[in-house]
């Protein structure tokens, strides 16, 4: 594992995000580096987003420019208002921009939200066998490869279990599971651990950190907690709010594997932190 | 990799699942279905116990002559009497399958309504608000129409059975489409799921629940216009539950009307404990049964 000095690097408040290649490569050996000819997993240029009309017109998102390298995991912080979530929706293709570009170069894209939002009436095994189903995979293989995506998430042994009988960090593994059987090559999460205990949220972070290396994921993720941005981003973007602007970028140079109790982590928070308070200080009227 | 990573996460998740989860509810939900069953059995007794009694104190105050209000001593062995009969068994036989036909009827008219008033927008604005006053038209007041554009027959029966039930039928679908919780929609349409199949996975299921209380609401509307339609259209050669009871209040004989105004209420209450099993069981499997009261 190539260890690269520890803390972190915050290059000058821009609008425009950073090449992201060093980043991606950072992110230690187990991730995939992205190769400089490939295009970025998402490409944001110049978006904006209004939301209605005339005088009652929101500005959510002001003229924002970002990439995520294949590969790379980057984390979105910002309080109330940045137009995060919006963010979200304009990349999987949910919503469409008032002016500037999205682009996926045609990758899948798959989406996690806070609530795991399984169905109710279905089990864990057919939940993620849906997803797959959806995407067209013939009957014989779906079985073989529900059984191999609830083992990846740990929860082999809970296939024929409803999400009610599973606990809160269970289920957003079954969630995880039946993201990843969407076989996407981008996810975007938005908050998915929000509303998860400590000690839960710590044992997804390193599952999510397995997972993403093992499949070589581009990840965009949606946070309020300054620490799992530490933990798990390999660069953080720190929105402004109403409207979202991007004022900084942190790049994390803490080597894998992370602890979100460790110092460096704790810097990066540190950091964020102080960020984060300066942008809502700027919101007194 | 640190020393202090190193401790396998697998096995603090896994411990940490099994400590989540307790101990499983399996043999101990079992046990717990037939003692409820048998704790649910004593206050309806006890109903029936209070019922029968305050009937026979009224019976006893000579508040009406006895021939006119007779008491439970005097009904009850007369329903016993009439059960024995082919004719009360062969009545409900035609009651009942006039319910099933009509009431079968009324789910896939109300069905079809239903999904087409929720998935198309105009047709929405122009019926919807017809829809719920339907609902809430009663559905005796339909019988003129019937009885005049059908004649008297079955078929005004059916009519005015449909028009009662499929209202509240289409109603349930519809609101069971509207209130699919905008997570799943988002989670199905990440998923890929369009058109029919997201109708076939998700919203269908969704609105499973409410849809089977617009069943039961509909059954207890066709229910009553049943009731209403076999007093009013009185059919040559063909005995009913409605037949009797009008041949009863010809007759005057008011011991029968009640024997068979209990049998009513006895086939009201037999379907209405099948549609709340299925409620139930519904409600069970997708972890909400907890926040209704059980019985």
């Amino acid at each position: 594992m190539s260890v690269t000095q520890r803390g972190f690097t915050a290059p000058q408040a821009t609008g425009v995000a950073q090449p992201p290649e060093q980043a991606a490569q950072s992110h230690g050996s187990s991730r995939q580096p992205a190769g400089a000819a490939r295009s970025p997993a998402i490409e944001l240029t110049g978006v904006s987003k209004v939301y209605g009309k005339g005088r009652t017109s929101l500005l959510a998102l002001d003229n924002v420019s970002l990439t995520v390298a294949e590969g790379e995991f980057v984390c979105l912080i910002g309080a109330s208002g940045c137009g995060k979530s919006t963010m979200l929706s304009l990349v999987a293709g949910l919503d469409t921009p008032t002016s500037g570009q999205v682009s996926t170069a045609g990758r899948r894209v798959t989406l996690m939200f806070q609530e795991p939002a399984l169905f109710p009436w279905l089990t864990a095994a057919k939940n993620v066998e849906l997803a797959l189903r959806a995407r067209g995979v013939p009957k014989q293989e779906r079985r073989t490869r529900t059984t191999e995506l609830l083992e990846t998430v740990h929860l082999g042994g809970f296939a024929g279990k409803r999400p009610h009988e599973l606990s809160g960090g269970m289920r957003q593994r079954v969630a995880m599971a039946r993201a990843l059987a969407q076989d996407a090559d981008v996810m975007l999460m938005d908050e998915p651990f929000g509303a998860l205990d400590a000690m839960t949220r710590d044992l997804l972070h390193e599952e999510l950190d397995r997972i993403c290396a093992e499949r070589a994921l581009s990840v965009l993720f949606v946070t309020h907690n300054v620490r799992e941005a530490g933990r798990l981003g390999d660069r953080v973007i720190v929105l402004s709010s109403r409207p979202g602007r991007v004022i900084e970028e942190v790049k994390v140079d803490v080597p894998h594997p992370r602890r979100i109790d460790s110092p460096e982590v704790a810097e990066v928070g540190a950091h964020l932190t102080g960020l984060l308070r300066e942008e809502m200080a700027s919101h007194v009227r | 990799m640190s020393a202090e990573t190193t401790r396998t996460p697998v096995a603090s998740l896994v411990g940490l699942d099994n400590l989540e989860l307790g101990p499983q509810p399996g043999r101990e939900f079992l046990r717990g279905n037939s003692a409820k069953l048998l704790g649910g059995l004593w206050p309806k007794v006890l109903a029936i116990a209070i019922v029968l009694g305050i009937w026979q104190l009224v019976y006893l105050s000579n508040y009406k002559p006895h021939d006119i209000f007779p008491s439970p001593v005097t009904v009850l062995p007369n329903l016993w009497h009439q059960a024995q009969h082919y004719q009360l068994w062969q009545a409900i036989g035609t009651t009942l399958r006039r319910a099933v036909l009509g009431f079968a009827l009324a789910v896939v008219i109300g069905s079809v309504i239903g999904a087409l008033v929720s998935r198309i927008k105009p047709l929405r604005a122009a019926i919807g608000s017809l829809i719920t006053g339907l609902q809430t038209m009663p559905s005796i007041a339909w019988f003129p129409f019937a009885i005049i554009f059908f004649g008297l027959n079955t078929s005004a029966i059916m009519f005015v059975i449909v028009l009662g039930a499929a209202p509240s039928i289409a109603n349930g679908l519809i609101a069971g489409v509207d209130y699919t919780p905008p997570p799943l929609l988002r989670a199905g349409k990440t998923m890929g799921l369009r058109g029919i199949a997201l109708y076939r996975y998700l919203i269908l299921p969704a609105s499973l629940p409410t849809f089977v209380a617009g069943l039961k609401q509909g059954w207890a509307f066709s229910w009553r216009s049943l009731m209403a339609g076999e007093l009013l259209v009185i059919i040559a050669g063909s005995s009913s539950i409605g037949v009797l009871l009008s041949n009863d209040q010809n007759q005057a004989d008011m011991t029968s009307a009640m024997s068979i105004m209990i049998v009513i209420l006895l086939l009201g209450i037999a379907v209405d404990t099948l549609f709340g099993s299925l409620d139930r069981t519904i409600r069970r499997r997708r972890g909400l049964a907890d926040t209704a009261l059980g019985t």
